[in-house]
């Protein structure tokens, strides 16, 4: 009898490791071994490599796309936190969103915290045809207002967009300029007017 | 960063005598081809070379004894090929190694010098040298034409592979980034600059192959460690350290992967 209990506690025990996947032990372990592999330095803190649900969840997908259920779990989860201004304006000045975009200035130790941060948005997206020095990550946005109006729902699309990708495509490329404090409110406005102003060179 | 680019695009459409908003963009990719090209006809990474060769048998430390004792894995001073081997396993340090943790230990064992005093100027500033940079440009230089060969037969090996391939698409810090971002897609750019796919093996083993380098921005010999330790600072991470176990297990993964490519630096680069 008291074999036999034993032998089902075994069992359990197994069956219990097994329910752990190796994936998430080498994660475990790298996770250990980065924080031990880096150091803090000017504003860039070891609190950096402390990963919030959508970083964990979309780096132990690797080189897959993260499960259905779990990109609808993800994106929901970000879309409750997009905070709209309360003012209700969403559109600033496209000259200003054009200076955003042209900077890659921000976040990095070597950068001063004390400057405005960018957006970089042309190191992976074209926006005005004038500048050719633009990167591929993300879909060209040439056009962006053109293509899609001037209606108030594309305003709202554009700023959350910009906001928080990843309240729309789970494990995006792009980063999360509001939700993660890299661009002002003031910014994204602006940004919003660079994709959607008919004057603006993204339209033209 | 932008402004360089663009004064080099100008400067490439000066010199192809177009006026800069009649560049088309196929052109001016051409052009940089063309003076990337123009580049490699001379490297100054061989003034790095002759400087690491003769810091490699120059006796030093308080034991007087150079560097030619040194074990980087095919044996007691063997150079040639050496590199086209690492990261390996170390048994008589019990640990996975790359090339400059490889060399600290030398230091540290064969020469007596001490571990902080070594290490404190891994990458190099105008007058203010790096040896690392020195040595690892000769004993690179050492492997051109040898294919990369890691063994990858010691459990440790593999280990540091899988944490390796962990911390590639580990995604952190205010920007959401890991190295996947940029390099797990084929046929990406950041503004005009080509991004290798380091999972897949032709474009692995193209970036691999090519570092150290001699960058033409910097006027610097730069080396593997420095282009983790640069590309973790645009990620906005916290400052990789010199020769970390995180940086021998990503290198250790990007190595595998550029596995029989045939090696080809220290290179030139923009």
């Amino acid at each position: 009898m008291n074999q036999r209990i034993l032998m089902a506690a075994a069992a359990a025990l197994v069956a219990g490791c097994a329910a752990t996947p190796a994936g998430e032990d080498a994660s475990a372990q790298a996770l250990q071994i980065m924080k031990s592999s880096f150091q803090e330095r000017g504003q860039a803190k070891l609190d950096r490599l402390d990963q919030d649900e959508a970083q964990k969840l979309c780096s132990a997908a690797g080189a897959d796309a993260v499960p259905k259920d779990v990109a609808e779990r993800i994106e929901k989860a970000n879309l409750a936190q997009i905070r709209y201004p309360a003012d209700g304006k969403l559109l600033g000045d496209w000259r200003e969103g054009e200076k955003i975009a042209q900077s890659g200035v921000g976040k990095q130790f070597s950068d001063d915290p004390k400057r405005p941060a960018g957006g970089n948005c042309y190191a992976c997206h074209q926006l005005s045809k004038a500048e050719i020095s633009f990167g591929t990550i993300g879909p060209s946005l040439h056009n962006f207002g053109k293509l899609r109006g001037p209606s108030e729902a594309t305003r709202r699309y554009a700023y959350g967009k910009i906001y928080n990708a990843q309240a729309f495509t789970a494990c995006s490329n792009m980063p999360r300029f509001g939700h993660n404090g890299i661009l002002t409110e003031e910014q994204l406005k602006h940004l919003v007017a660079l994709l959607l102003d008919p004057a603006s060179p993204v339209n033209r | 960063m932008r402004t360089r680019r663009n004064i080099a695009v100008i400067a490439i459409a000066a010199a192809a005598g177009l006026a800069p908003e009649a560049l088309a963009q196929g052109s001016a990719m051409e052009e940089i081809q063309k003076y990337r090209d123009q580049l490699a006809a001379g490297n100054p990474a061989e003034l790095w070379e002759a400087r690491g060769e003769a810091l490699w048998k120059h006796q030093r430390g308080p034991k007087n004894v150079s560097l030619e004792a040194c074990d980087l894995g095919k044996g007691t001073g063997v150079v040639r090929g050496a590199y086209a081997e690492l990261p390996r396993y170390f048994a008589d340090a019990g640990r996975v190694m790359d090339l400059e943790t490889r060399l600290v230990h030398c230091m540290t064992t064969l020469q007596g010098l001490k571990e902080e005093e070594v290490t404190a100027r891994p990458y190099g500033s105008g007058n203010r040298r790096s040896d690392f940079e020195a040595l690892a440009a000769w004993i690179t230089s050492e492997s051109k034409g040898v294919a990369m060969k890691v063994l990858m037969e010691h459990p440790k090996e593999r280990e540091a592979y899988r944490v390796g391939e962990k911390i590639f698409y580990f995604r952190g810090g205010p920007h959401d980034f890991a190295c996947a971002t940029c390099h797990g897609e084929s046929g990406k750019r950041i503004r005009l600059q080509d991004l290798p796919n380091l999972t897949e093996r032709k474009d692995a083993q193209r970036g691999y192959i090519t570092w150290p380098a001699y960058r033409v921005s910097q006027g610097e010999l730069r080396t593997m460690q420095w282009r983790l330790y640069d590309c973790f600072r645009q990620q906005r991470f916290p400052e990789l350290k010199f020769g970390s176990e995180a940086s021998i297990a990503l290198i250790s993964f990007l190595a595998k992967n550029a596995q029989d490519g045939v090696y080809a630096g220290p290179a030139i680069k923009r």
